[in-house]
Parts: C-alpha cells; structure tokens; sequence
C-alpha cells in the first residue's frame, strides 16, 4: 500500500468507524433480533432469548393494529405524496413566472416551515385546529360551515395531520423544482409562444416533460419519507382518535419501547423498510416502462 | 394588456396567500405566547395580546427548566456539527481526491445504504448503548448524528471540482497529504462546510425520535423532548406551550435567516445524484 493509500484510509476510518459501529451493526442486528422473542424477559436476562424464526413476521401479520397502521400509512403517503409535490410545483412556477414580484422574500417564507423544529410547530396545528378555540373552526364559521372536531374525529384526523405534513414539507421540494424550471431554456418557451401556446399548454407540454426526471427524484424521496410517519401522531393525537393515527412507525415505536416487545418492533422496522424498497422500485420501473413506450 | 395585468395580480396574489398561509401559524404561535393564561382559549379566538406579558417565558425558566434544556439542545447540536462536519469533510475529500483499491465500489455500497431508514437500526443501537451504559447520557443521544452518508456525499460531490493541478502542486512542495488537505483543500471547501454544518445543526436541534428513545431524565431532554413531554402534562396550557415552541423554533429560524443561500446549497447539492 503506497502512501496516498494509507492516508486516504486514515482520512476515511473515522467517519467509516461510526457509520458501520451505529448503524451498519445496528441494522444487521436488527433483522437478527426481528427473529427472536426478544421481550422484558430476554432485556432482563439473556437467557431467556429465544430464535423464534419467522414467528415475529407471522404475528405482526395477523396484527389487526398492524394493518389498521399500514392502512393508515398508507393513506397518508397516497394522499399526502402527491397533495406535498402538488404544492411545491405550483408554488415554484408561480415563483419563476416573469410577472412574480418580491421574489427572495416569498420564497424565504414559503420555505420557513421548512426548517422549523417538527414538533413545535405540531403543537402550534393543535391548537389552531382545537374544535372549539382554534382560528381554523372560527374562520370556517364565518361562511357557515359548522365546527369540525379535526383532531377528534377519526375521519378527520390524519386529513389534518396530512394537511399540516404539506404545510411543513412543501418548501424544500419547491426549491428543488425551482432549480429544473430554471434550467429549461427559455427559447423552448418562446417557440410556444409563438405557436400560440396557452400558459397551461406550455406547463403540460414544455415544463412537465422537461422536469421529469427531477418530479421521479423528487417523488421518491418524498414516498420514502413520508412512510416514516412518527413525530405527527405523536404530539397531535397520540396515534387516535380509535387509532386512525397509528402509523407503522408509531407502532414500531409502541411495541418496542413501551411494551418492550422488541423482536416484534424489529420486524416492523423490516416490514416498513420493504414495503419503502418495493414501492419505490415499482415506481422507478414503472416511469422506465413508461419512457420506453 | 388587460389580460397581461389579470395575471400579474393573479400570479402575485396566490404567492402572497400561499406566503402568508407558510408564515401565519408562526406568527400566531408567537402572538398567544405573549397573551394572559387562558385568553387563547376564549370565542372568538383573539388574533393579538391584550396585554402582552413574558410571564410564560418566565414560567418556563423557573417550572421548567428550560434554559437547561435549551443548553442541551445547543450542546449537543454544537457537538454534533463539529464532530459529524469533520468526519464527513475528510471522508469525503478521500472519496473524491484520494486514490485507494475498492474506492467506487465502497462508496456506491454507501449509496445504497442510503435507502435504509434509520429507524430500523434504533432498536439495536438502543440495547447496544445499554450495554455501554449510554442510554440516558449526551454521548447516547449524539451517537447517530456523528457521521452520515449523506454529508459524506455532499462534500464529495463538491471536492470533485477542486482541480487536480492544485493538489498536485502542493504535493510536488513536499507537502504530505494531511499538510495539502488543511492548508489547500478545507478553504476551497468552505461553502460547503459551512452548508454541512448547518444541515447538521438542524438536523440535531430539531431531532425527536432518538433523544425521545435514549433520554429519559428530564435534566437531560432537548428542547422537542421536552416540549412533547410537556405538551402531555399540561394540555390546557395553551401559552406556556406556545412560549415553549418560540424558544425551540426561533434559534434554528435565524440560523436558517443568516445562512440560508448554505442551506438551498446544500438541499440542490443534494437532489442531484452524479
């Protein structure tokens, strides 16, 4: 091993050391631990540790909380994914449009929330969703619409919490998007123009096909993140009302840390990660299959 | 022109709506933390303060703690900036710069690791740091932050455009590889050093899940810890909450004022794989 060699592995060691101790150990341990009984017994003394083989997988399978929190997870990726990029989009080519004034500063405060700490800014959607104080209810009232129990009502609860999701993300997927508008060129624009494109034919035929590949990244990122829903239904409900809340994270959290059943936590950990690669993959496959044709 | 001027207010007033819609709750959230205990929660909700007072703030100093919690917060994301930005800083420069057998392929064997959500590792990590004796202690609530993946990617992608001649030239002064990294490489990488350590500050102040796991002594919470513990405890509270929420949400929203042109950096950087 010449020199450069081994300072590129001195250079490289540490931050490879901590990567591989606290998170590469950690997840091979974790599939390990998903096939064992690992409970209080087994946290107060090993002994009573068991392989317990597909058993944990097999339980969390027949767990009717367990599907109650796919189903809800899964609510609030198909309908908070799309709602999230939606949003960014819009706001980004509203930003980029010619006519748009003041630009640094609204873009400054439609990416506020953004960087906010999760669970302040959660409190702070509690209260203005409370059903009887909050500031939603009241404005609601003033064009007639009766109070609704956002937070309380199992029908409502996760359109809150998705709605608040869109509100916190969408900022850092705009300043993604603006980066790809910025990069059409603007001849592809004037020839539109020229042809007498529309402002819609012009976003449906110049702006969405040449972003594309930036919306397949963008939606990807967003699916994976989304399915790790935690820190929402913790603070805003506590994974009610009846449990339309839980997510799968929650759960996991739940099961592994409160009732200490951690081989059972663990292979929800893993089913969450699957369900992630698979849906993900079949997303990038499907756009390939789409592009080919 | 008419219809030119149409969508000159329609363009300019839906960013305003959607500008005011991203600001409002934190205004608002600021607003009530100044209003009397128990004036939020009358019909109609107030918009301002009758009499604004600190009186919560004070509260939460001497009830709560939160001056200790807000000094755990800031510790610990201190630490972890300084620690996670120099290991990341190096890796990533070796990556990029450095010569060494199996370099592509450890660093897409990375790339793939990214996918793996990190809360699959928590159950693990948190039996291992029990049998360290960390649980419950700063060292256990820093552990995952000190180096990831990501930031090894950003500065990587950022050192590839450092030209080769100019670490050639030092090495042709004689200059040893860790001479040419200090004196030649870390001021090119300034930018994103700083966007790095940003990214990892906020990621560390505004975490919840794993110090909410690995601490459980209310000497030792952050300030999101602290504040969902509160927001259990004292449902009614409704502006003792909300001062809570300033105290926690303020500092990282003037970091993010001050050095925002790092942060979008770092965020485009980090869209755009090869």
């Amino acid at each position: 091993m010449n020199r450069q060699q081994l300072a590129a592995w001195a250079f490289i060691a540490p931050a490879l050391a901590v990567i591989a101790l606290f998170f590469v150990v950690p997840v091979v341990a974790a599939l390990l631990l998903s096939l064992t009984d690992f409970d209080l017994y087994a946290l107060a003394d090993l002994r009573n540790l068991r392989f317990a083989g597909l058993d944990n997988y097999v339980h969390v399978l027949s767990m009717p909380l367990f599907w109650r929190a796919f189903g809800n997870t899964s609510y609030f990726v198909v309908i908070g994914v799309p709602l999230s990029i939606a949003v960014s989009l819009a706001c980004a080519v509203l930003l980029q449009s010619k006519l748009a004034r003041f630009k640094p500063f609204v873009r400054t405060a439609l990416f506020a929330p953004v960087v906010t700490t999760l669970v302040a800014v959660a409190l702070i959607w509690r209260y203005l969703f409370h059903v009887r104080y909050g500031w939603v209810n009241h404005l609601l009232s003033q064009v007639g619409i009766l109070p609704i129990d956002w937070l309380g009502d199992p029908d409502w609860s996760m359109p809150t919490i998705i709605l608040f999701a869109v509100w916190k993300n969408f900022g850092g997927n705009m300043i993604i998007f603006i980066a790809a508008l910025q990069a059409i060129p603007e001849d592809l624009y004037e020839a539109a123009r020229l042809d007498a494109a529309g402002p819609w034919a012009q976003f449906r035929h110049i702006t969405l096909p040449s972003i594309a590949p930036t919306l397949l990244l963008v939606s990807i990122l967003t699916i994976a993140g989304y399915f790790q829903l935690f820190a929402e239904p913790y603070v805003m409900t506590r994974g009610g009302p009846l449990q339309s809340t839980v997510s799968l994270l929650y759960l996991m959290y739940e099961e592994g840390f409160r009732w200490w059943n951690l081989g059972v936590a663990s292979a929800v950990a893993f089913v969450l990660f699957i369900v992630i690669v698979v849906v993900t993959r079949v997303l990038l496959f499907a756009t390939r299959a789409e592009g080919r044709s | 022109m008419k219809g030119n001027r149409l969508s000159w207010f329609g363009v300019n007033g839906a960013l305003l709506a959607a500008a005011a819609l991203a600001v409002a709750p934190l205004v608002w959230m600021v607003s009530v933390s100044l209003m009397a205990a128990g004036e939020s929660s009358t019909y109609p909700p107030p918009l301002l303060p009758d009499a604004p007072s600190l009186d919560h703030y004070r509260a939460l100093l001497e009830r709560g703690g939160i001056a200790r919690q807000f000094l755990n917060s800031l510790g610990l994301a201190v630490a972890v900036t300084i620690i996670s930005t120099t290991l990341n800083t190096m890796a990533g420069y070796a990556f990029a710069k450095l010569h060494f057998r199996g370099r592509e392929r450890l660093f897409s064997t990375m790339l793939a690791a990214l996918v793996i959500p990190g809360q699959v590792a928590m159950l693990p990590l948190f039996l291992m740091l029990k049998g360290m004796g960390l649980v419950n202690t700063y060292a256990g609530a820093m552990v995952p932050g000190l180096a990831g993946i990501f930031g090894i990617f950003l500065v990587r992608q950022y050192a590839r455009t450092i030209p080769n001649e100019l670490i050639e030239a030092a090495r042709m002064d004689g200059a040893g590889e860790f001479r040419t990294f200090f004196s030649i490489v870390l001021p090119v990488l300034k930018p994103v050093l700083v966007t790095l350590a940003v990214f990892s500050f906020l990621g560390s102040w505004n975490d919840f899940m794993w110090p909410l796991i690995v601490l459980n002594d209310g000497d030792l919470y952050t300030l999101p810890v602290a504040l969902a513990s509160l927001s259990r405890e004292h449902v009614q509270d409704t502006e003792l909450m909300m001062a809570g929420a300033v105290v926690t949400v303020l500092p990282v929203l003037l970091l993010f004022l001050a050095l925002q042109r790092y942060y979008m950096q770092g965020l485009l950087m980090g869209s755009v794989k090869q």
